[in-house]
């Protein structure tokens, strides 16, 4: 079948008309040019740092390279690091770790909290809002390591933790080491919460201002008390950036480490707060008897990376992305 | 439901947003606040809503002062200039809402709903989604759910604003028909005087905060009490003149280096008192082209320069220079007279107004 705008153009080359096809293919070669130009430099990125590491991972994944063997040519494994993998007598442990942490921290910080936060402060006054806003932000524009040593500073055990010094003795425990020590898990989730519901908080503040305001006057006129307004007016209509929040947090979290690294390393004892990041990074880069196991590592990584591609289809499918992008017609003037 | 405003006022940081409003709306009524934006109207509404604090003055209803009633228990409904409905509902959604919110139970809510619904000619639209509706229907939807739960009170924010100009002329009159016949106590808010003057039965005319003037609409166009009521309301705008009143034998006549009319008595007496300088006003429809075949007495007519021809279709209006004066005349037809030409007007001195400028009261009605 010929489309019909080149049908239409034949026709009238046909019949000698002016606008003959050559033309209009040209134009539609430029206009082509024009969007891959626009579209080059994101493609050109995605490909060097999205795409090609991970087909090297993928191939990393089948071979046994690791810092002893380094400089031999590579030899292909077949899949016995993912058989590894699987039959790791941690590997349970590791994936409940990851389950709990990844949705502990996104349901009650990353959105719990950062959608108690942009409700908080977009009801009190404009300056004040900002003001704890603003503070809520300080955790993300800390280094990391500055960070997670402050907290550190808080929750170590008895005599160098703050909060076993002071803490247990006005509750009357016994005490001692009951942060850090005694809850490891606590203190990984809030660390990570304090920092995750920021992003949270921003997007949704700016979600619920963009609310007219005579939505909400006309639902107050309406006789709905504030926590109705929440629930039927404000919640509905910020639900496209809920979701995205959703999304872009599940698979930030999936991958992210850094924090239990610094914090925990993984422990207190054995894989008690290991997440499955962190133990592709420690295959691929923290060294086991004087060897880094670069292929194990990727194996890991190329697992989660699979998972987390499989979350993101199903978050667009089951959240409908298509129709909410058009949804949210918040003004219809 | 009597509603009283006094003293109501509302500020932010010595901004003033309304200061220190009295008046009375009588039960039944429909009462417009008219005037330029930024001039207070909404901010009275939404205080009379709840919306807003007062941070002075009372209002009551029905004697009661409801300064510290929370909204939702005021019984007043609300129709917006953006309509305000909300988008993520149907139209059946958006007009139960404030009924779900009373817990009414589920079979009265459609009753009720159906029977506005078809009071406003949407009785068949209750399942579309609002993004589906045009702005009248939109704007049916908007009154329906204000309607709904019976208020004492309806507030209008401009609600036909937002309307191309041929859908505004019928809703006004559906609003005003059917705010009569349920005889609901209503409030509009609106900067458009036609709408204001058709649909009221008093007209709050405020400016900068606070009410110039509160009267039939009648009495604000044949009787402004203050010079900005006179140049607000009426559309072209009246024209102003300095002038000096004096009495010549027996006669009294208005005079400026531009002007020399003679003036009818119970018009001029009161301003002639002034001593000196007063401004007088005469409305553009007031003044016509002299006539050939009734031909004016002597004193009332001038010569002017017309300077712009505008065709309104069913008349003309003209620009007007007489010495230097610039004044908006209203004419039947323009009997073919072209820009530049010199054509004689005849004035309806007997409409005259005098205003104080100093005080901006008129010295007839103020």
């Amino acid at each position: 079948m010929t489309p019909p705008l080149e049908k239409e153009a034949l026709v009238r080359a046909a019949v000698g008309e002016p606008g003959s096809t050559r033309r209009t293919l040209g134009r539609r070669v430029r206009s082509t040019a024009t969007a891959y130009g626009f579209l080059g430099p994101t493609i050109a990125l995605v490909l060097t740092f999205f795409v090609v590491p991970g087909i090297l991972l993928l191939i990393l994944s089948f071979t046994d390279l690791a810092s002893v063997n380094f400089g031999d040519p590579w030899n292909f494994v077949g899949f016995a690091n993912f058989e590894r993998l699987f039959t790791d007598r941690f590997f349970p442990k590791i994936l409940r770790n990851t389950v709990f942490y990844v949705f502990t921290t996104l349901i009650l910080f990353n959105l719990g909290l950062a959608l108690v936060l942009a409700l908080v402060t977009t009801n009190i006054p404009r300056r004040s809002g900002f003001f704890f806003r603003l503070v809520w932000l300080l955790p993300r524009l800390t280094p990391s390591v500055v960070y997670i040593l402050m907290w550190k500073r808080i929750a170590q055990a008895e005599p160098f933790g703050i909060y076993n010094q002071l803490v247990p003795e006005f509750l009357g425990a016994s005490g001692g080491n009951l942060f850090l020590g005694g809850s490891p898990w606590t203190f990984v989730i809030l660390t990570n919460g304090f920092i995750g519901a920021s992003f949270g908080m921003i997007i949704f503040t700016s979600a619920l201002l963009s609310i007219p305001e005579d939505l909400l006057t006309a639902a107050k006129v309406d006789g709905a008390s504030t926590w109705r307004i929440i629930r039927d007016i404000k919640l509905p209509l910020i639900k496209w950036p809920l979701l995205f929040i959703a999304t872009y947090q599940t698979l930030s979290l999936l991958t992210s480490f850094e924090y239990i690294l610094l914090l925990t390393e993984g422990g207190p004892g054995l894989f008690t707060t290991e997440v499955w990041a962190l133990t592709a990074y420690k295959r691929a880069f923290a060294s086991y008897a004087g060897n880094s196991q670069w292929a194990f590592g990727a194996t890991w990584a190329i697992v989660l990376v699979t998972v987390a591609l499989m979350f993101a289809v199903v978050y667009v499918k089951l959240f409908k992305f298509k129709e909410l992008i058009q949804e949210p017609r918040i003004d219809n003037l | 439901m009597r509603v009283e405003l006094d003293n109501l006022s509302k500020s932010w940081d010595g901004v003033v947003g309304a200061d220190r409003i009295t008046l009375d709306i009588a039960d039944g009524d429909l009462v417009a606040f008219l005037g330029p934006s930024g001039c207070g109207k909404t901010t009275t509404l939404l205080m009379v809503a709840g919306i807003y604090k007062p941070t002075g003055g009372t209002i009551s209803f029905d004697g009661r002062v409801v300064n510290e009633v929370a909204p939702k228990d005021r019984g007043i409904g609300m129709v917006f200039q953006s309509y305000a409905l909300y988008p993520h509902m149907t139209v059946f959604g958006n007009i139960s809402y404030p009924l779900r919110i009373q817990k009414v139970n589920k079979g009265e809510i459609r009753e009720r709903v159906q029977r506005v619904a078809d009071m406003m000619g949407i009785g068949d639209l209750l399942d579309r989604n609002i993004a589906q509706l045009s702005g009248g229907q939109q704007q049916r939807v908007s009154l329906g759910r204000a309607l709904v739960k019976e208020p004492q009170l309806l507030l209008f924010d401009e609600p036909l604003s937002n309307l191309d100009a041929r859908l505004r002329l019928s809703m006004r009159g559906e609003i005003k028909r059917l705010q009569d016949g349920l005889g609901i106590t209503s409030i509009y808010v609106t900067h458009d005087q036609v709408e204001a003057m058709t649909m009221a039965d008093k007209i709050a005319v405020m400016s900068k905060g606070v009410l110039q003037a509160y009267d039939v609409p009648e009495d604000l166009y044949d009787r402004p009490k203050t010079l900005f009521v006179a140049g607000f309301v009426g559309n072209p705008p009246m024209n102003f003149f300095d002038v000096e009143i004096m009495r010549t034998d027996g006669d009294f006549r208005a005079k400026s280096g531009a002007i020399d009319l003679v003036l009818p008595a119970d018009r001029a007496e009161k301003a002639a008192a002034a001593k000196g300088k007063v401004i007088m006003g005469i409305r553009p429809e007031d003044v016509d082209l002299v006539d050939d075949s009734a031909p004016a007495g002597e004193g009332l007519t001038l010569t002017g320069e017309i300077t712009v021809v505008e065709p309104l279709g069913r008349e003309d209006l003209l620009g007007v220079g007489i010495n230097g004066v610039d004044m908006h005349v209203l004419v039947d037809k323009a009997r073919g007279v072209r820009v530049g030409d010199s054509v004689d007007f005849v004035f309806n001195t007997s409409r005259v107004q005098f205003f104080d400028p100093e005080t901006e009261l008129s010295f007839l009605w103020a």
